[in-house]
């Protein structure tokens, strides 16, 4: 106990707290420059000007995009797809997993083979992509539930996670006449609930995130997400993607290109301040090895 | 109380010593086969059938008869792609890019762990995880939208500096000589600090009278981390040392895309790219299947040797 005590700053802890906060602050200097810019009034807005905060605050940017459709559809398809994707991604991966941690189950060492090898080998975009035409689900949003359901890795977190739980619990329900799905339905789910939480954060944002499935998948416009939309409202509009000679298109201002990119990233800076700790305990659930 | 379920499950009363027939055992698992059945079929349907494209890779493209009709060529396709200029370009970038990530990117996880392992007030260690575990959450789209804001020509922040310091802008962006180095960056800013867990988890469980000992003896803080902090996760260290090695012919793929253009791509393409800008873009399916085979077989390989080696090393391999 003496030594947390002793809480006296040396010189090593000063220069210890001001690193670890200059390299916080590289962190979160690129989003207050984002979010400042995005609430500036578009009017005032000094091209060659760095914001720390918006010197006149303005909603107009947000006004904007919000207004526009393919913003709004980008919305509704980003949502379909990551509640309905998580939804199922969920149920598949901890049924599947907790058959497998079941080491006596005829068959189970070749189902998770078939997990492994799909972690080691990659058929590649092309065989993928094929998979979806053949499927006609190319211009579905079922395109990016299905190709980012689950995956392997976290099937083998999942399932070390589900090996660690108590077995005795199990048994006691076993010999009370419990069929295995009222186990895994009123025992192994309860007790689960951690990782369900982790998981379910984890498969989210993925699908939120997803930009190169739905950049090849729809081609179609209206169904774009919205990683999607940025891209080509925030990079595509760039001079420096565009070559010489492009066509003279209207290059969205400045403050309405970061309010979208905001508003693409909105509601992982909303819930995670809160579920932050859900996020790195998710992590190590795989290191906890029965 | 196995016995007992196979006793109830009706077996004839001179089947006692005889194991049940593997059917009748599996009937017995029936509701776990059922719980298994979804994501079975998902990885079946979803994983491995895809890898029956891969014999399109031994075919010749023919835009005018159906796909899976095309001539067989054997290894054509293969060869087309190791005599092109393009193959060792391809080869260098992957390299170039996974090299400097080891260099620059591998020890930063490390330092930072260490660093906040240090770190005496419980606030400002967490305050500091959360702020560097955010990055990770964000979209290649958003981070490289960020990267446009710093760095374009025309709206980049860093030149809204470079020009008030009444210098020219710079074209940091279609300059090739900075690719590697912005990808190396992006990647440290994104994922560093996401990389501290796996290491303070590691820390965590180091005993605090190691440390108690350690200043009775006189010992200063460096040399606390040198004997203890070090040490306890030094194997854990070495283990992702070898499977990152394992990786080395995985690039960010959607990074690489979303920062690439034209001006740049003699830096940028890796294999994923070009199987795209290929396979899907220019329509040549089958060139495209072959280009994304070869890295898939390449890093199945290199990652079985990683494995391997982690394993002999008498650590938990990754499966």
């Amino acid at each position: 106990m003496s030594f947390v005590s002793t809480k006296r700053m040396t010189l090593f802890d000063y220069v210890n707290y001001t690193l670890l906060g200059l390299f916080s602050l590289l962190c979160v200097l690129p989003f207050i420059y984002v979010f400042s810019v995005s609430f500036t009034d578009p009017q005032a807005y000094v091209p060659f000007k760095f914001y720390f905060f918006p010197e006149k605050w303005s909603l107009a940017a947000y006004e904007y995009v919000l207004s526009t459709n393919a913003y709004i559809n980008a919305l509704k398809s980003t949502v379909f797809i990551t509640v309905v994707g998580t939804a199922i991604g969920i149920a598949v991966s901890f049924t599947f997993a907790y058959a497998l941690t079941k080491k006596f189950l005829p068959g189970r060492n070749f189902m998770l083979g078939i997990v492994i090898f799909a972690l080691l080998f990659h058929a590649g975009i092309l065989p993928n992509y094929l998979l979806v035409k053949e499927f006609g689900l190319l211009n579905s949003h079922w395109s990016l539930i299905w190709m980012g359901l689950t995956n392997s890795w976290s099937m083998i977190l999942i399932k070390s996670f589900l090996d660690s739980l108590p077995a005795e619990l199990e048994d006691a329900a076993k010999i009370d006449g419990c069929t295995d799905f009222s186990v895994f339905w009123r025992i192994i789910i309860p007790l689960s609930m951690p990782a369900i939480a982790a998981f379910t954060l984890f498969f989210a944002v993925q699908h939120w995130n997803t930009y190169f499935n739905a950049l090849i998948y729809l081609s179609d416009s209206s169904k774009w997400t919205l990683q999607v939309f940025v891209k080509s409202l925030v990079i595509d509009s760039d001079s420096n993607s565009q070559i010489v000679g492009a066509d003279s298109w209207l290059v969205p201002q400045e403050t309405i290109r970061m309010a979208s990119i905001i508003l693409a990233m909105a509601p992982i800076l909303v819930v995670y301040p809160f579920l932050q700790k859900y996020f790195a305990k998710g992590v190590m659930l795989g290191s906890i090895k029965g | 109380m196995r016995s007992v379920t196979a006793a109830s499950g009706g077996v004839a009363p001179v089947a006692v010593a005889k194991p049940p027939s593997l059917l009748r055992r599996m009937w017995r698992y029936k509701w776990l086969y059922l719980l298994a059945l979804p994501g079975f079929a998902y990885f079946l349907v979803f994983k491995i059938v895809p890898m029956w494209g891969l014999v399109l890779a031994f075919m010749d493209y023919n835009p005018y008869a159906k796909l899976w009709d095309s001539e067989w060529i054997g290894l054509k396709n293969f060869q087309d792609l190791f005599v092109g200029e393009k193959f060792y370009i391809m080869l260098r970038n992957t390299l170039a890019i996974n090299i400097l990530a080891l260099i620059f990117m591998f020890p930063v996880p490390i330092l930072l762990a260490l660093m906040l392992n240090e770190v005496r007030h419980e606030i400002f260690k967490r305050i500091n995880q959360s702020i560097v575990y955010l990055p990770h959450f964000l979209s290649w789209v958003v981070v490289a939208s960020l990267t446009f804001f710093l760095l374009s020509a025309d709206i980049g922040v860093v030149n809204k500096i470079l020009v008030s310091l009444g210098y020219e802008s710079k074209t940091f962006l279609t300059n090739p000589d900075y690719f590697w180095f912005i990808i190396t960056v992006q990647n440290i800013w994104k994922e560093a600090g996401w990389g501290t867990i796996i290491f303070l988890a590691a820390l965590a469980s180091v005993d605090p009278q190691l440390y108690e000992a350690a200043v009775m003896d006189g010992a200063s803080r460096f040399r606390q981390i040198w004997h203890i902090t070090l040490p306890a996760i030094r194997s854990t260290i070495i283990v992702l040392l070898i499977l990152r090695l394992g990786n080395m012919a995985d690039v960010g793929f959607e990074q690489i895309l979303l920062m690439m253009n034209p001006l740049v791509i003699s830096v940028a393409e890796v294999f994923d790219t070009y199987a795209y800008n290929v396979g899907i873009l220019r329509g040549q399916i089958t060139f495209g299947v072959a280009v994304g085979m070869f890295k898939g077989v390449v890093g199945l390989v290199l990652v079985l040797i990683s494995n391997y080696i982690v394993k002999r090393m008498g650590h938990d391999g990754i499966y």
